[in-house]
């Protein structure tokens, strides 16, 4: 692996780490909000308990989440010092709207966890709303960044200076809206289930716990409205990319030859030296039909660009599939667990359905990290599609070995740790928290002993 | 004033409460290291307490100052993040520790043995982290940081290795230690313990001093340019003074026990430091071949940037001001202190009581 290779692959595990822990800080307070709302409503005790039993947990991944931001914001130019050096005035507005979002988001977080029972209960919850909207919009405006490096917009290139910049259409590039929409979705997506698989997870230990019941209440409809409408966002998305970043498309279907009626390919192995795609099972004419509405319609294969302009298509294809693999089963857990909720009159605990939530705990997730390498690695080798190529962009540091094992090791362990004490905290919290039913801890022994 | 000028004071004042807010939190884990004495228990218990370390949302500081260089002076950027590559990572690297520890810290974990190590491991971090800056800052000054068409023309490691940077490096150190005790000698509830940080915030003082006093000396050869800056220009003479003023002011308040005043002369020498630095400095942003003006950005973006400036400081100062009258009183700095703190023995003083004066 070469100096490029590495710094691809530190950029990549430092961006991977944070969607993860950015995407829970902007969906917590989402969840946090409805509770607090249905408490508000219901003076139930447990709708108290359940927000401030997450807050805790919010607050731990709010801060990594902080971190993990401050290590990005430094490597964008550690690592991609030309990029930054070239473009960082066409781009660098949605990253400072982004930086006041973060900062609004980080005070009314510290006014709503620590002003419950100070502050008056309309203004309490206010501070939470707050919270969710400028996680939201912070997400929102980072984004547009990462699609203006789809679709480069609102600049000229004239011998090789960047002049008359535009940084307002710089922001608004033709991809934002649904990308955008799609980032923002996933991220309360791959939270909502990922909470859900826990609640489920204790319902199915303990299925007398009311606590529990309405907090998979709570996170199951977020997981199952997000799992229904992001396939429709996904499918305009890939709409729009078909007409505007083709090689993209192409590389995630591992279609080399420019043909009508495109095939829709599943799973395969792609050859880069015959263009061909072992093993896939295909769909005559899915392609064509999916991106255009039309089966007969010419879909542009990688034969249209030059080897050297041409994404790792296995790479981009696995990836692909695997989030739309992971969002089918998504929304078909959403489909089932509407239908269950309807004839139930109420939250499902069905315990084979139970098993299927925490089965599908991790699959948001997923798809939001292969989801993002589809369309990071399916710009390759662009960093800046048809401006700059990431070979160019790197910095001339050569010793990236090392500085690559040394993050990869320290986010890793981060990681594994964070997890590992949520996970702790989970197991010695007790089930219930109404005062008719006798607090039980699911632990072996006992609430707050450790394992 | 054009845009320019607004974004650099900008990225300045961002600076500068970085350090002010961010610098008690390094400077704890120095005391942290050297707690020593009977309290020595105590005095931990009261840094992770009253300094709240989880308030990780203090890096927004300085990241709004990297995201104002990359927008407003993106050329400056680039040089930057290339010259000082090897610093700024191992920066990032004691970040990325001090977030581990305080996740650690932050729940009940198994036992004193695992807290001492993660303590440890947050300490030595806290402590490299200012060093580094401090070091940047100095090689920054220093006119060996050379960046001529677009190539790092003096290497890697070597420019920010010599005396002058590593001088500054241990006073940026010592001032963030100062701060630290300053601040926590504020908030010790306990006489004794209070005591025992009025020594340290004294000691750490005159060493200030004293670090002061080797870096202007280093500059004769290491820095010249900083050194004509702070001894030839009109205004650097009031600037000395009143640095000096407030230095003293500070260690009399410290002697006298007068802890608010000690803290607001406290940050008042770090912001003169901070503004005696740059302004010896200006206009390079990199001594000598980064300047602000030519690594200004196209001029539609900066003011853009200016009007985002506005907004947001229209929607934040307000609510720092909320979040300050509401915790009036109580720890500012450990706003999530509430949902982690573990029951302790130790007080810990409100603002306005016990402050010794009249």
């Amino acid at each position: 692996m070469d100096n490029l290779a590495f710094a691809r692959a530190q950029m990549g595990i430092s961006l991977a780490f944070h969607m993860a822990f950015a995407a829970a800080g902007v969906a917590l307070p989402l969840v946090l909000v409805v509770s607090d709302v249905l408490y508000a409503k219901t003076r139930d005790p447990d709708y108290l308990e359940i927000s401030r039993r997450m807050a805790k947990g919010t607050a731990i991944l709010f801060a990594v989440g902080a971190v993990s931001g401050t290590v990005l914001s430094f490597e964008l130019g550690l690592l991609w010092p030309t990029f930054m050096g070239t473009y960082g005035e066409v781009v660098g507005l949605p990253f400072a709207l982004e930086g006041f979002m973060f900062f609004t988001e980080a005070i009314f977080l510290g006014v709503y966890l620590y002003g419950r029972g100070k502050i008056a209960p309309r203004h309490h919850l206010f501070a939470g709303i707050a919270v969710a909207v400028s996680g939201m919009l912070s997400a929102f405006f980072v984004t547009l960044v990462n699609s203006w490096m789809n679709d480069p917009t609102g600049f000229r290139l004239v011998d090789g200076h960047v002049v008359d910049v535009d940084p307002i259409a710089a922001m608004f590039p033709r991809p934002f809206w649904h990308q955008t929409s799609h980032a923002i979705l996933a991220c309360y997506q791959a939270t909502a289930f990922a909470l859900a698989a826990i609640h489920a997870a204790v319902l199915l230990a303990h299925p007398t716990s009311a606590l529990f019941k309405k907090a998979l209440g709570i996170t199951l409809a977020i997981a199952t409205v997000t799992a229904l409408i992001q396939p429709v966002v996904g499918h305009a998305s890939a709409q729009a990319i078909a007409k505007h970043e083709p090689t993209k498309l192409a590389a995630a279907e591992g279609l080399y030859e420019t043909m009508p009626r495109a095939p829709l390919a599943l799973g395969g192995i792609y050859d880069e030296t015959t263009g061909k795609l072992r093993g896939a099972i295909e769909i005559p004419g899915g392609l064509s039909f999916l991106s255009f509405n039309d089966v007969d319609a010419v879909v542009q294969g990688l034969d249209a660009v030059p080897p050297d302009e041409r994404p790792p298509v296995n790479a981009v294809h696995w990836s692909f599939d695997l989030m739309v693999g992971s969002g089918s089963a998504m929304a078909l857990l959403g489909v089932v667990a509407i239908v269950l909720a309807w004839r139930r009159r109420g939250v499902p605990t069905d315990r084979w359905f139970l098993k299927c939530v925490v089965a599908a705990g991790p699959l948001g997730l997923v798809a939001l990290e292969t989801g993002w390498f589809v369309t990071e690695l399916g710009r390759q080798p662009w960093i800046v599609r048809g401006f700059m190529r990431t070979a160019d962009a790197v910095t001339p540091f050569s010793h990236m070995t090392a500085r690559f094992w040394l993050f990869a090791v320290v986010y890793v362990f981060l990681g594994v740790t964070v997890v590992f004490l949520l996970w702790r905290q989970l197991r010695a919290a007790p089930v219930a928290a109404s005062p008719d039913a006798p607090p039980q801890s699911h632990g072996p022994h006992g609430a707050g002993a450790s394992p | 004033m054009t845009a320019r000028d607004i974004l650099a004071a900008a990225m300045l004042i961002a600076l500068i409460v970085y350090v002010l807010l961010g610098g008690a939190d390094f400077g704890g884990g120095v005391w942290d290291l050297l707690a020593a004495g009977p309290r020595r228990r105590e005095q931990r218990v009261l840094i992770e307490k009253a300094l709240g370390p989880i308030w990780e949302a203090n890096h927004v500081w300085l990241i709004l100052v990297a995201v104002l260089l990359f927008s407003a002076f993106p050329p400056a950027f680039a040089a930057v993040t290339t010259t000082l590559h090897v610093p700024l990572t191992l920066f990032l690297v004691g970040i990325v520790f001090r977030g581990s520890a305080f996740t650690f810290r932050s729940y009940d974990t198994r036992g004193d043995r695992v807290q001492q190590r993660w303590g440890l491991v947050f300490s030595l971090a806290s402590i490299v982290s200012p060093l580094l800056l401090g070091m940047c800052a100095g090689a920054l000054a220093s006119g060996d940081l050379r960046w001529v068409g677009g190539v790092a023309g003096g290497g890697f490691v070597d420019p920010w290795l010599r005396p002058f940077p590593v001088a500054a490096g241990v006073y940026a150190l010592t001032l963030c230690a100062f701060l630290s005790a300053v601040y926590l000698a504020n908030e010790a509830r306990d006489d004794a313990l209070r005591d025992d940080f009025r020594k340290r915030a004294i000691a750490s003082g005159a060493l200030v001093g004293a670090c002061a006093l080797v870096a202007f000396a280093l500059s004769f050869e290491g820095a010249p340019r900083i050194r004509a800056g702070l001894t030839d220009r009109p205004w650097t003479w009031p600037l000395h003074l009143a640095t000096g003023v407030s230095a003293l002011t500070a260690l009399h308040a410290l002697w006298r026990r007068r802890w608010r005043m000690a803290r607001v002369a406290a940050a008042a020498q770090t912001t003169l430091i901070l503004l005696g630095w740059t302004a010896s400095q200006f206009p390079y942003l990199i001594v000598p071949d980064v300047t602000l003006a030519g690594a200004a950005g196209n001029p539609r973006t900066q003011r853009l940037l200016v009007v985002a400036l506005g907004l947001g400081s229209l929607l934040l100062f307000p609510s720092l001001f909320l979040l300050y009258r509401i915790f009036k009183g109580e720890q500012v700095f450990a706003v999530v202190d509430a949902t982690t703190q573990r029951p302790s023995a130790l007080p810990v003083s409100r603002e306005g009581e016990g402050d010794g004066e009249v």
